[in-house]
Parts: C-alpha cells; sequence; structure tokens
C-alpha cells in the first residue's frame, strides 16, 4: 500500500498565550512544538497497516516554514519512510488554501490511502482533510475511531453525538483519524538515527490567496475567581440556594 | 437584502436541536443583511417532510425537503451534493451548517465543491460590507480570532449552544426535490447508526452536564454521576481523558482538548482535578460547580461555586437536594 500521511507542527497547548505584535498571531516566544496528536495517531495507524501489508510505503507531507522539517523527521523516526516538505512562511488559516496545496502534491502520488489528524488544536477549524478529499474527488471518511482494511476496501467506526456510525468505503480514500483510534509509538533510538538518512524533498507550496483571514486575535475575559462554598455534604444546602437565587440555573 | 442557506441537520426522521439553531442562525443572518429569506434543506429518509412546518416555525421561508428511503443513515456523498447543487443555483450570501459530528463532516465537503472556504466553531457573526465577521475559538479556547470571510457565500459552522434556537413563523413553503445522487450509488455508506443509550441527551446540547474524574475511583461509581443526572433531568453525562483511557466511559463521552467541547447553562464536575487538557472542553460553560477532595485542585480556580469534601457523601446528598427543589417547581 501506498500510504500519504499529512502532519502540522503545532504549540503545546499547556501554556498561557500571548498575542504577537502584530495582533494576528500568537507570540511564539517560549513556546514547545511538536506533531499535532491526532496527526501522530494518524502516523500510527499508517505504521500499523505497513506493518500488516508488505512492500507498504508511508510517506508524511507537511506544509510550512523550514522548521516543519521537524516535525516530519519526527514522523520519520517513528517510521514513516519518506517525507515532503511544502515549503510556505506561515501557516495560513484558510483551510481551504491549506487543502489546495496539498491535494496538488497529493494527486501525484498516487497514494491508496491519504490520512489525517481530524483537526488541529491551533487553529482549530478541522476542515482540511474533507477538503482535500473533495478537491481530489476520493471517497472519505472523517473522524474514525476504529479503521479495518481487506481486499481494497475499508469499515471505519466514527462517534457521533451519543451514536456510532459503521461505515464501508473503497480505496483509494481520504480518511481523518479521532482519539481512540490508537496511540501513537515512540521513536526508538535506532528510529531516530535511521530517520536521519531517509528521504526528505522541499518544494514550494502552491497557496492560493485566502479568502478568508484573521482579523485579530484576543484573550478571552477571565473567568471570576473561583469561590469555595463550603466542605463535605453541609455545605449543599448553601450550594443549591446558590444555584436558585445567584445562577438561576435550578 | 440577501437570502440566506440553513443546513438542517437530522438523524433518522428526527430535526437536531443543532439543526433549528442552524435555521436561527440563518435567520438573524438575513435580518441583519436586511430581510432576505432562509431557505432549509431537509434531508432524510420517508417521515422527514412531516418535519418541514416544524423548521417554519424557526424562521425558514422555504424548506427543501428530499425524502429518500436510501437515507435512513446520513450519507456525506449525498448530502454534499445536494446541498452544493442548491447553494450553487441559489446565489445565497452565505450558508449555515452545525458544528456538530455531521456539520463537521459536512461543511468542508460543500465548501470545497464550491471553491469556498470555511470556518467551523463560529461563536457569533456580524456583516460588515461585503465581509462575514466571525468569532472563532483558537488555541483550545485560549484566545478568540475575529476572522473576516470574504467569499461568497460565506460558508459558517455554529457552534452547538451558542444560539438558542428561535420560533420566529415564516411561510416554511415546502419545495419537494429529488437526492443530486441516487443515494445507491454513494462510494462511502454508512451501513449503521448504533444509538448509544436511548433517549440520553447529547452532551453539546444538554442544559446541565455532569461529568466524573478519577476522583469517582471506578467505573461502576459512575451510577452517583448518573443518578445526579436524572435528579435535574436535563443533564447528560461526561468524563475526562483519565477515565475514557481507563475505559470507564466510550471515549464519545470525553470531554477536553481532544474530545468533546460543552459549554452548558451549568456543569458540575464530580471528582476532578482540572487539567489543561479538561478545562480546554468546558470552561465557556456559564456556571461551574467543582466538587473534590483536594483543596488545591485547579478545577476549584475555575469553578463558580466549589465544595471541598468526598464525592461519594457530597454528590448523595446533592442529589436528594436537587430532586427536592425539582419537586416544588
Amino acid at each position: 500500500m501506498k500510504i500519504a500521511v499529512c502532519v502540522k507542527r503545532v504549540p503545546d497547548m499547556d501554556v498561557r498565550f500571548r498575542i504577537g505584535a502584530d495582533n494576528v498571531s500568537v507570540d511564539e516566544a517560549g513556546l514547545k512544538f511538536d506533531i499535532n496528536d491526532f496527526d501522530a495517531w494518524a502516523v500510527e495507524a499508517a505504521l500499523k497497516l505497513k506493518d500488516k501489508n508488505a512492500g507498504s510505503e508511508v510517506t508524511v507531507i507537511s506544509l510550512g516554514p523550514d522548521v516543519v522539517q521537524e516535525t516530519i523527521r519526527k514522523a520519520l523516526s517513528m517510521g514513516a519512510d519518506r517525507g515532503i516538505h511544502l515549503k510556505a512562511e506561515k501557516v495560513p488559516f484558510d483551510g481551504l488554501a491549506i487543502a489546495k496545496a496539498l491535494s496538488a502534491e497529493l494527486k501525484t502520488g498516487g497514494y491508496d490511502l491519504i490520512l489525517f489528524g481530524k483537526m488541529s488544536p491551533d487553529s482549530s477549524n478541522g476542515v482540511v482533510g474533507p477538503m482535500a478529499a473533495e478537491l481530489l474527488g476520493l471517497p472519505c471518511v472523517t473522524a474514525i475511531s476504529s479503521l479495518e482494511i481487506a481486499d481494497g476496501k475499508g469499515t471505519a467506526k466514527r462517534e457521533l453525538e451519543g451514536a456510532q456510525e459503521i461505515v464501508e468505503f473503497p480505496l483509494p480514500a481520504v480518511l481523518t483519524v479521532d482519539e481512540g483510534l490508537n496511540a501513537a509509538r515512540l521513536p526508538s533510538l535506532k528510529g531516530i538515527m535511521a530517520a536521519k538518512k531517509k528521504p526528505l524533498e522541499a518544494k514550494p507550496a502552491q497557496l492560493a490567496e485566502p479568502q478568508v483571514t484573521v482579523r485579530k486575535l484576543e484573550l478571552p475575559p477571565e473567568r471570576k475567581a473561583g469561590r469555595v462554598v463550603g466542605e463535605g455534604a453541609a455545605a449543599v444546602p448553601e450550594l443549591v440556594r446558590l444555584l436558585q437565587t445567584e445562577a438561576k440555573v435550578l | 437584502m440577501a437570502n440566506v442557506f440553513a443546513f438542517v441537520e437530522t438523524r433518522g426522521t428526527d430535526v437536531r436541536k443543532v439543526g433549528l439553531e442552524a435555521v436561527t442562525a440563518a435567520r438573524m443572518l438575513a435580518e441583519k443583511s436586511g430581510g432576505g429569506e432562509v431557505h432549509a434543506l431537509l434531508l432524510g429518509p420517508p417521515g422527514i417532510a412531516a418535519k418541514a412546518a416544524q423548521v417554519g416555525q424557526y424562521g425558514a421561508d422555504t424548506v427543501i425537503v428530499v425524502e429518500h428511503a436510501g437515507l435512513a443513515n446520513y450519507s456525506p456523498e449525498v448530502a454534499t451534493a445536494t446541498a452544493a447543487d442548491r447553494i450553487k443555483s441559489g446565489d445565497y450570501r452565505a450558508a449555515v451548517f452545525s458544528t456538530s459530528a455531521q456539520g463537521r463532516d459536512l461543511a468542508p465537503r460543500v465548501a470545497a465543491r464550491l471553491g469556498v472556504s470555511v470556518v467551523t466553531d463560529v461563536l457569533s457573526f456580524e456583516i460588515e460590507g461585503d465581509s462575514i465577521v466571525v468569532r472563532h475559538p483558537m488555541n483550545i479556547g485560549k484566545v478568540i480570532a475575529t476572522i473576516a470571510i470574504g467569499a461568497k457565500p460565506a460558508i459558517i459552522a455554529m457552534r452547538p449552544n451558542v444560539i438558542a434556537p428561535v420560533q420566529n413563523a415564516k411561510a416554511g413553503r415546502v419545495e419537494n426535490a429529488q437526492p443530486s445522487i441516487d443515494p445507491a450509488t454513494a462510494r462511502v455508506k454508512v451501513i449503521e447508526t448504533r444509538q448509544g443509550g436511548g433517549g440520553k441527551l447529547d452532551l453539546a446540547e444538554a442544559p446541565v452536564v455532569i461529568a466524573g474524574g478519577r476522583g469517582l475511583k471506578a467505573a461502576e461509581n459512575f451510577k452517583l454521576v448518573e443518578d445526579l443526572a436524572s435528579a435535574f433531568g436535563n443533564a447528560a453525562v461526561g468524563a475526562t481523558r483519565a477515565v475514557t483511557d481507563d475505559g470507564w466511559r466510550p471515549h464519545s463521552d470525553q470531554i477536553g482538548q481532544t474530545g468533546r467541547l460543552v459549554s452548558p447553562e451549568l456543569y458540575i464536575a464530580v471528582g476532578i482535578s482540572g487539567a489543561v487538557q479538561h478545562l480546554a472542553g468546558m470552561r465557556t460553560s456559564k456556571t461551574i460547580v467543582a466538587v473534590n477532595k483536594d483543596k488545591d485542585a485547579p478545577i476549584f480556580k475555575v469553578a463558580d461555586y466549589g465544595i471541598v469534601g468526598d464525592v461519594f457523601e457530597v454528590i448523595p446528598a446533592l442529589t436528594a437536594a436537587v430532586r427536592e427543589a425539582k419537586k416544588h417547581h
């Protein structure tokens, strides 16, 4: 099988963000970056399929500035075979522009399966995978939490609100990966050494003019400081009174 | 003046609340643009046509009903083709979808087919000249972006629960239509929709969410949380990532950065310490209550009301008190 996985370099979310001087981006000073969790799960899903299907090849593609090569190398150190870096000064918010640039590359690869994470936490838009599928004219299943592939056909499960869908699809196809599909393996030392020698091709991304533009970023209003009503079951009557009279939710 | 399209999400022959929210949002956009019409697409199996009147009640001037035996389950390809064809033919200023599992799947496909961009998880919108300007949370809600959409139609997917569906009866003229492609020819087929617990309220839609964490100590102790939810009567049950990773609850119940985002009227955190990953999924709740035995747990920093104590004592007492309070309503 030929499998492509599109990955994004994203900041660690466990911080207090500051807005940059331009007002339309986050100040990156001091932020730690790594591969998006959902994308790492997508890489893992590809590697599992490679393990089962001898002769498979996993290609990792990332769009962005030169530092995204670190993210590609991470996926290579997990076991992917080769990387493609689509060079762009920055990653735009516009999901269609990203999907166009990725699909221009993907359509030349003859892939049986193209995997994405279901979303990235930084832009939190979650549209690139299904948009790329549409541009490529390929069958697409989003946010999958289980996957079986046999005889050129796939079956996947999607989590809905209070329900699940079981979905069948033919290959080639585009899938986006949700949490629950699998955990991601950690790169081994051997994998890290091997990744340094794996091919990584860089070429300019074909980014279209964006149709949506970020005008400003703001920090949300702080929640007012919490208050402890009391201790133990004895505090329940006071809590109920506050829920009725102050919060008016009971 | 401009017309606005709304996609009404359904499951089986039921209209989902997010579907009515999309119609309400479309109505608001039509009013803001000087009073255009709202055209709502209602797609489903035989029986769905009976829901057209309801969609009209919430502000649709025209309800395009596409009833087909092949639509018992969601068909992404039929929904994409039918919605995109209709939007293309209608010269709409905007098209409104929902940021639900189905809407997240559908809106980007429709947008790509129309060659326009899309913003999901929209919190609010305004019309400014040729742009529709929306607010959209980024970085797990720690940053709020104001985004201008220049494309026409502007495709947006509303976050559930930020717009209450408002009755605003319009003509609700029914226009029967055929799906743009035969469901039998779709490549991707949903062969089954498995309902989780019968009649259970969905996390994103419930006005009250009760969530449990590791402090409950074992899967079976979620009964405490379920009892409290049933005392409220309008509550859904959620869980932390630690709990779903341990298999105490299904992944679909996880509230947090990688799980569900909720913003109910009332959120009660039971035995939850308040990891960043969890707070990301619930910090926009209107009122937050936390019960935890550790007085230094980070959840108390965001909780409007906290009780420091043993969940096994406090929650049954709270359940009894809520039952009592509900009786007097």
